[in-house]
């Protein structure tokens, strides 16, 4: 009787004393199977390395830059890492929202000595952004529905006789021009140059308006997957991962196409202001998630390629279906055909308010 | 009947004027009772018409552009772009002086976005100067310390600037205000420096330059000022300040640090003159486009019609108001289908709720529940389940199509499109939105009392004439009701029109959001907001007007 008391108050006044000890970190990601991946190669190992921390997960990725916006406004910010597109890691730096990252200072060098920045290399894009993947949108098509030559060029797309059929597209310009222009014979290292004037924007919309009718317009990722699996859509561009789960997960009868991908980056930045312990505590976990090793086990759960250079050696196999990972890789030299290409961040940057009003319009014609 | 003879105010018992002390009275009773509600009324300003006024407030805000270049906003307005094709160097100095203090507070990049939301290029010019401000502040900086190493010694600065005099607290003060406008925080603390009196009239631009160092380094660094070797931006400061005739005078001055000043006064000719022009250009090329400028110049006020004008699809130009390029208009068109679509989509609730509530008021009690519930599980269900499922059963590869194909009514090849357009979105709003119409309907058709009926048709009248003549007068409060409800939520409605919408679907409120979440546009998304509240005040009032909002009814 005496001894379970006991036990009892010890235990309430450990499990108070763990709940006093453990701090939160709020880390803002995508949700899904996204979310998923980083949990399992980057929250999981931290949170057993360093028992006093307890992540929370919050899926306001797609929100994050209005919302850090606000956050910064009222000067009350609760969030600590945040994951977004590169894209989104421009804007937030330029409107200091963001905190700005010395590479070689912050991160893990690579395990041969290699400075962080110079293993990132060419996928640091912004001073406040940590690159973690590579991913590609790229086109899916479904094999019952292309007769007996399936296509083997993204340029299937614009092709209505061999390939009649509804296609999908993202409801945005970027991408879409790049793509347009370039199927209609502009050499890759062209495109921004032509794109950057009037009578270019409107070669690419001429190309676009060859499928506009045929052409259903999605804005969240998983209604091109949807609509192939219906069959509602012969050929549609999409993120390589959820054509991934949707060919090897769900064995769907769809098939991709790496010709033509357009290359993205996903990563970490921290927001700006953070108080100095929760500052020290957002660095030492980024620190962590993105070494060498963190960055090849995320792709065992997701088919994203490392943005490290030197973790690309060490990505492994699916952590459920045992595939080799490395041929299901955007970044794998046998993925990158002559016409992937890497948007270009700062051009958009420039060019986006203006091309989006036109696009727009566009559609709306 | 002595009031009658007595011209004066009828008075109270204690003296005072009725008129006065029965206004006092009920003045008091008022504010008691405001004192009871003040609570929620507080509560309701500060969360809610506060948040809401402050957005749309940013509609017209534009303080942005005078808050982080101030000086070069002044120095523009000398400047006539009929007349000269670019500034004059004047403005590409002091414009040195502002971006680089707004660089070093890194806000150069927010400017560059805000002007780029008018002129297409901004955002990486301003990006890529402000990495390059010190090549600049160099070409000076580096002669200076091959003459004399005091000109990179932070202590020998703040002697010099610091003077033996008094000091010169305008200077401070002024300075203060810039950086707390620019950094929009508080720079009043104590900074440990006070810029010399006679310093600051012999050097007046380095005083201001080193001031706003000093400031910047203790307020915002957290930095002891006399440790700290001051910008580039000083150095360039002083040699402009002795450039500019200040060497001359040099020589009369005896305060601290007047041997090094003297002695680099008379080795002027070792500082470079630099076209600040020039240089500019040969940073980003955009300096040398006259409609950068001009641009700036446009945009330069507090406040803005900027906003406004591009949601009507206008835009300020160096020449006036235009209207926007054919390929990019695009707000008119959207208006005018939220509105119309809206419209349609309150006619369809109608036509389809009104025969549904006629059905729940006039049913025996125990049908009329069972039915209540039909009506309302689709109101509980989640809003994105309800949207997919009409996806599912709308599109070319789906449930109705696979049926009418099926049955031979349609040819497999020639599937009807029936989602991603106007007719999609119509439906699928309109069966999401029902409830809205069916609730107030049903409870105010439930007051109408049966007998009115009966007592038309006893004397005589139609079916047709008893409903039409008796019945349906009765129930316009419940039409009334449900309309307003139906029209402003679906006026301000955009995840549905997102997803089935395609793109001749979409709403207005597709594009608020885009410039609040994606572009972050928030003064374009702020006007929009303001035209849409405003339209639909108007409708509101209209509505009054003809039909009267007395004569609308919940319940």
């Amino acid at each position: 009787m005496n001894l379970n008391k006991t036990m009892i108050i010890a235990g309430a006044a450990a499990l108070f004393a763990g709940s006093a000890i453990a701090e939160d970190m709020t880390i803002v990601s995508w949700g899904g199977a996204y979310s998923a991946s980083q949990d399992k190669a980057y929250h999981q190992p931290y949170m057993a390395m360093n028992p006093g921390v307890n992540i929370i997960n919050d899926e306001s990725s797609p929100e994050a830059v209005a919302k850090l916006r606000a956050m910064n406004e009222t000067g009350n910010i609760t969030w600590d890492v945040v994951d977004v597109t590169g894209e989104s890691a421009i804007r937030l730096c330029d409107e200091g929202l963001a905190m700005e990252i010395d590479f070689d200072e912050m991160l893990a060098p690579a395990p041969d000595g290699t400075p962080a920045s110079e293993d990132f290399g060419d996928m640091i894009i912004s001073d406040c952004f940590i690159p973690q993947i590579v991913y590609s949108t790229t086109m899916g098509y479904r094999t019952d529905l292309v007769g007996d030559t399936p296509p083997t060029s993204m340029c299937a797309l614009f092709d209505l006789e061999a390939y009649p059929g509804k296609r999908a597209l993202e409801k945005r310009p970027i991408n879409n021009m790049e793509w347009a222009l370039m199927c209609d014979g502009v050499a890759k290292e062209d495109v921004y140059d032509v794109l950057e004037t009037d009578e270019g924007q409107a070669r690419a919309f001429a190309k676009l308006d060859t499928i506009k009718d045929q052409t259903v317009w999605w804005s969240a990722a998983a209604e091109p997957i949807q609509a192939l699996a219906d069959g509602e859509v012969v050929i549609g561009s999409t993120y390589n991962g959820r054509l991934f789960s949707a060919i090897a997960e769900q064995n769907q009868p769809i098939a991709m196409l790496w010709d033509g991908q357009a290359f993205d980056l996903d990563g970490w930045i921290i927001p700006a202001g953070l108080p100095e312990d929760r500052l020290k505590r957002a660095l030492d976990y980024v620190y962590f998630a993105t070494d060498t090793q963190r960055l090849a086990d995320q792709a065992k759960y997701i088919s994203y390629g490392p943005a490290r250079k030197s973790s690309a050696p060490l990505v492994g196999q699916h952590a459920d279906l045992g595939i080799e990972m490395a041929p299901h890789m955007p970044t794998d030299p046998n993925n990158v055909t002559e016409n992937a290409f890497l948007y270009n961040y700062e051009w958009w940057a420039d060019y986006r308010d203006d091309l989006d009003a036109k696009f727009q319009a566009w559609l709306a014609q | 009947m002595s009031d009658a003879t007595n011209n004066g105010p009828v008075l109270s018992a204690d003296g005072v004027p009725l008129k006065r002390s029965l206004a006092k009275a009920l003045r008091r009773e008022k504010l008691r009772a405001l004192m009871l509600i003040a609570p929620l009324l507080i509560f309701v300003l500060i969360t809610f018409i506060a948040p809401i006024a402050d957005m749309l407030f940013r509609s017209v805000e534009n303080g942005i552009v005078q808050d982080t270049i101030p000086r070069s906003v002044q120095a523009l307005e000398d400047w006539n772009p009929d007349e000269q094709d670019l500034p004059p160097e004047q403005v590409y100095r002091e414009f040195f002086f502002d971006l680089f203090l707004a660089a070093e507070a890194k806000q150069h990049t927010r400017l560059g976005s805000r002007l780029n939301y008018e002129k297409t290029g901004i955002s990486s010019t301003f990006r890529s100067t402000g990495r390059r401000m010190d090549d600049i502040g160099k070409q000076f900086k580096d002669p200076m310390e091959d003459l004399d190493k005091s000109w990179d010694d932070a202590a020998f600065w703040h002697e010099l600037m610091s003077g033996s005099d008094a000091g010169n607290s305008d200077l401070l003060k002024e300075q203060r205000s810039r950086l707390a406008k620019l950094t929009r925080e508080n720079m009043n603390g104590d900074i440990g420096f006070v810029p010399g009196v006679e310093i600051s009239e012999l050097l007046p631009r380095t005083a201001r330059e080193y001031t706003a160092f000093a400031i910047f380094t203790n307020q915002v660094d957290g930095k002891v000022v006399a440790e700290e070797e001051p910008w580039e931006a000083v150095h360039a400061a002083l040699a402009l300040d002795l450039q500019e005739g200040a060497a001359s005078r040099a020589a009369g001055y005896s305060g601290p640090g007047a041997e090094q000043l003297r002695t680099l006064a008379d080795n002027l000719d070792t500082l470079p003159v630099v076209d600040f022009r020039e240089a500019y250009i040969d940073i980003d090329k955009g300096w040398g486009d006259p409609d950068v400028w001009e641009t700036i110049k446009v945009f330069s006020k507090k406040y803005t019609s900027g906003y406004f004008l591009n949601s009507v699809d206008l835009q300020k130009t160096p020449d006036g108001i235009e209207k926007r390029d054919e390929d990019q208009r695009i707000y008119i068109t959207l208006f005018q289908r939220t509105i119309f679509m809206s419209l349609t989509i309150m006619f369809s609730c109608v036509l389809l709720g009104y025969p549904i509530a006629f059905l729940l008021a006039n049913l025996p009690t125990k049908t009329s529940n069972l039915l209540l519930i039909l009506v309302l599980l689709p109101f509980w269900t989640s809003l994105l389940v309800r949207t997919s499922a009409w996806k599912i059963l709308l599109q070319q590869q789906g449930v109705i199509n696979d049926i009418l194909v099926w049955i031979g009514l349609v040819d497999d090849a020639n599937r009807l499109v029936m989602i991603n357009n106007q007719f999609g979105t119509i439906v699928a709003m309109t069966h999401i939105l029902l409830p809205f119409m069916i609730l107030p309907l049903y409870s105010v058709m439930q007051t109408i009392p049966v007998t009115y009926v009966r007592a038309a048709k006893s004397l005589g009248a139609t079916n047709w004439t008893a409903f039409w003549r008796v019945y349906f007068p009765q129930s316009i409060p419940g039409i009334g009701a449900g309309c307003i409800l139906v029209f402003i939520l679906s006026i301000g409605y955009y995840i549905t029109p997102e997803l089935v919408g395609g793109t001749k679907g979409v709403f207005i409120s597709n594009r608020i959001a885009y410039h609040i979440s994606s572009s972050l546009n928030w003064g374009l998304g702020a006007a929009l907001g303001t035209i849409l509240l405003a339209a639909v005040l108007i409708l509101y009032w209209a509505y009054d007007k003809i039909v009267g909002i007395d004569n609308v009814k919940l319940g």
